[in-house]
């Protein structure tokens, strides 16, 4: 991997530091997402400190919650429910939004209109109440929530893809692709794609950033991931009541959001470049 | 005497993405003496355009001028510091950009934006200003004088708006104006006009200018003397009538080859299929509603019919707007044609290419101008050829690469050019590679809508001489839509000549300016740049030039 990565790099990509440390992070919290239950010294649910908001201590690295809980474990395990959803529901509202966005641009028509009213109408919804009509009327399951989620951002992704690719459509390489006799299918996914995805992928960071600050703020209104289990945003709410103590309980679920968010933008706006000047 | 511009050992450097140096420029010396045009000749790249812009001072992002001093009028630009440099542009140094309609900001009048320099540099008085443009429209034969300048970019033609970049240019009276390619993007006939009104205004104001351009024919009716540019280095200055009669280096000589192409390189004498390849009857295509006399509201072809034989190439003329474009696309199907018939070997065609059959869509193949929105940017040249083979003829893998080599070989391409992305061809091998694409579907008629127009010359009689070299191999036919009626008339059997969406007569190259002919048709020919340095001078203020182009369509 690392061999692979060095030698596309001497191919001619341009990294930026900045870019650089925002993949680290993002890394960083992509491997604790994934190794959680080997590394998490302690069970989610278990009472390990007779204290409440403990602090930092050899035994508890993070301090302990409000009711005594390891929050270094918690840590780790609320990462796979806030990169796991986030990621799950940004991948879906964004193939289904550019997808649509694309044939909507490249068909026009009534098509075009009837789809753009609708997600303009789905749009028009403030999103944060959407959330809590669909989840206090089905119910909080993981499955609930990425749908919800991804429903919610799916009209966004659908615009900005659309825009884009009404500007590609103009082009006269889509014109000459239509005029071979090619479908639809093939001018959006090799004509049309190749020419927007770095924009759609910069969109894809960003809108991961309103999923994850939406997630959150749906479990810290007690909405989203259910207890003992705990995403970052629950921590926050659950452990509100050690702010006036500047317990690491409260604190530590706050910077694990700021961090991971912050780092993804860094990477999608800093993502590796092509050189175009191969002699060098 | 000091020159009026020095310009000594001028380098200028360029930084590409991968942090390297590039120089761009390679020590140029030039002089320009007082009220002396000096014109700057090269193919593009050639670093006309940086040496141009050096005068002012000004470095496109990511150059620098690197060594070396340009002295206009006493002070080196080159050393200034900005805030001076400022002052001077506008005032000494003035500069008229290739696209006006890019260099006018849409939202505000005419008359603004030319007053501008003015009150920028606190010249003169708001009102001394405004009357001064005044002059200036008059001096550069501008319709209605007085009031043009109350009007919006958008609501004056093309020509027009150059002439009046030239007034903005000239109204800080400066002592040395750059001309930056600004009729390469015009018409035949209007280029004509805008070149008379900057000559005249140029011996008027007596300033010296240094012009940019890539074609030859223009520079010798408006320069003093010629600098011909290649890679960044003076390749031979000289006196424009010695240039022109004498030349020494072997790029100028391939430059004056270029602007007369040789007429006509014999085409075998194919015998004539049975029918004709492709039959155009009565085809009438435009935007908006269709009306009750059949007419859209917008009509943009009028009732035209036109055939192209077998192995024989016809030609399309006339000038922008006039439909010659629209008719391309009316034929391959892109707009489908409100009434009329196309045929392709006798066979009907549907209206639009969806409807078609792959086959007639495999048999027609269109090349569009600009290959730098024809080639999708973000695929390797390999890809863009790879795509029609395995469309039409369903070729992979090792067929497909043998095939696509084959191409760039017919085109006169390295094979290595295969896994580069369009963004990295010179505006030549572009084109080329554009060609190639229609040639992989392996047709019969390809219709090249203006594909030499984005070009300089010498590469253009390149593409051109390839068009001849592979319809020898391939026995292709050719629709050629062009406004150069000296490219058109290189290639084509027969020329089709368009005003006003009509096609107004359809004669043989040779006929061109004998009497009989249609009145437009004598004037394309009659604006066709000439090499003769007195050819716009002798040309006769009314030799049909003013002609009325839309009186044609109101008939």
């Amino acid at each position: 991997m690392a061999a692979t990565l060095r030698s596309r790099l001497r191919l001619g990509y341009a990294l930026n530091p900045v870019g650089v440390v925002g993949f680290c992070i993002v890394a960083f919290w992509a491997v604790m997402a994934l190794a959680a239950p080997l590394i998490a010294p302690h069970p989610v649910g278990e009472i390990v400190d007779f204290d409440y908001f403990g602090p930092m201590t050899r035994e508890f690295w993070l301090g302990t919650d409000y009711l005594g809980r390891d929050m270094l474990s918690r840590i780790l395990m609320g990462a796979r429910y806030t990169v796991g959803i986030s990621l799950a529901a940004v991948a879906l509202a964004c193939f289904t939004g550019v997808t649509l966005g694309m044939t909507a641009a490249v068909t026009g028509g009534w098509f075009d209109t009837v789809l753009s009213r609708f997600l303009d109408a789905l749009n028009s919804i403030p999103s944060k109440l959407f959330g809590l009509v669909v989840v206090a009327g089905i119910g909080s399951s993981i499955p609930v929530l990425i749908a919800t989620l991804a429903v919610i951002y799916t009209p966004g992704a659908y615009r900005f893809a659309r825009a884009l690719a009404v500007n590609v459509n103009t082009m006269d390489f889509v014109t000459v692709a239509r005029v071979r006799g090619e479908g639809t299918g093939h001018i959006i996914g090799s004509e049309i794609l190749p020419n927007i995805i770095g924009p759609v992928l910069a969109d894809l960071g960003l809108r991961f950033v309103f999923v994850v600050l939406l997630l959150s703020g749906l479990s810290f209104l007690g909405l989203g991931v259910q207890p003992p289990d705990a995403d970052w945003g629950a921590m926050v709410r659950e452990n509100i009541g050690g702010l006036p103590f500047g317990a690491p309980a409260v604190v530590v679920p706050s910077l694990a959001i700021a961090s991971l968010t912050i780092s993804v933008n860094m990477l999608i706006d800093n993502l590796p470049r092509r050189i175009r000047d191969r002699s060098a | 005497m000091a020159h009026l511009v020095e310009i000594r050992g001028l380098r200028v450097e360029a930084k590409t993405d991968s942090g390297r140096r590039i120089e761009i420029i390679r020590g140029v010396d030039l002089d320009v003496a007082d009220g002396e045009i000096l014109a700057l000749i090269g193919e593009s790249g050639s670093g006309k355009t940086t040496i141009a812009l050096s005068l002012l001072g000004y470095t496109r992002a990511g150059c620098r001028i690197a060594g070396g001093s340009v002295t206009v009028d006493g002070r080196d630009m080159a050393a200034l510091p900005e805030a001076e440099r400022a002052a001077l542009r506008g005032t000494m140094v003035a500069y008229i950009p290739q696209s006006a309609a890019a260099a006018f900001n849409p939202s505000r009048t005419v008359m603004e934006q030319v007053i501008e320099v003015a009150r920028i540099h606190d010249l003169m008085p708001p009102d001394a200003a405004r009357a001064r443009a005044v002059e200036l429209f008059r001096a550069l034969a501008l319709p209605e004088p007085e009031t043009i300048g109350a009007r919006y970019p958008h609501q004056v033609s093309g020509g027009q708006l150059q002439r009046l970049s030239a007034a903005m240019a000239l109204i800080g009276a400066p002592k040395l104006v750059i001309f930056d390619e600004p009729t390469t993007a015009l018409d035949v006939t209007t280029q004509i006009e805008v070149l008379r009104a900057f000559k005249a205004v140029m011996k008027e104001s007596r300033a010296a200018g240094v012009y940019v351009s890539h074609d030859l024919a223009v520079v010798a009716q408006i320069a003093d003397r010629i600098a011909v540019l290649k890679g960044g280095e003076v390749q031979e200055v000289g006196a424009t009538g010695q240039i022109l009669a004498r030349p020494t280096h072997p790029y100028t000589r391939a430059l004056l080859d270029a602007v007369e192409p040789s007429a006509g390189a014999a085409r075998p004498a194919e015998a004539a299929g049975p029918g004709p390849l492709l039959e155009v009857t009565e085809v009438v295509a435009g935007y908006g509603r269709i009306g009750p006399d059949g007419m859209p509201l917008v009509p943009a072809i009028r009732r035209v019919s036109l055939t192209v034989e077998r192995g024989r190439n016809l030609g399309i003329i006339g000038e922008s707007g006039c439909g010659k474009s629209t008719l391309a696309r009316v034929i391959a199907g892109i707009l489908p044609p409100v009434s009329g018939r196309i045929a392709l070997d006798g066979t009907p065609l549907a209206p639009a290419a969806a409807q078609r059959p792959r086959d007639a869509l495999r048999r027609l193949q269109i090349v569009f101008q600009l290959a730098d929105t024809a080639l999708n940017p973000a695929k390797a040249v390999g890809e863009i050829l790879g795509r029609p083979l395995t469309f039409y003829h369903g070729q992979r893998g090792r067929a497909r690469e043998a095939r696509i080599d084959r191409l760039l070989d017919m085109v006169r391409l390295p094979r290595a050019l295969k896994t580069r992305l369009p963004g990295e061809l010179s505006g030549g091998q572009k084109q080329r590679v554009n060609l190639a694409r229609a040639l992989a579907a392996e047709p019969e008629l390809v219709i090249c809508d203006e594909i030499t127009s984005a070009l300089d010359s010498v590469v253009a009689a390149a593409i051109i001489e390839l068009l001849g070299e592979l319809q020898r191999e391939l026995g292709l036919s050719y629709i050629f839509i062009s406004h150069d009626l000296a490219m058109v008339q290189s290639i084509c059997d027969r020329i089709a000549v368009m005003v006003a969406g009509e096609k107004i007569e359809e004669l043989a190259p040779g006929d061109f300016g004998a009497p009989g002919t249609h009145p437009y048709s004598r004037l394309l020919h009659a604006s066709m740049p000439k090499l003769d340095p007195g050819w716009l001078d002798g040309l006769g203020r009314d030799a049909a030039v003013e002609w009325p182009v839309r009186a044609g369509a109101a008939s």
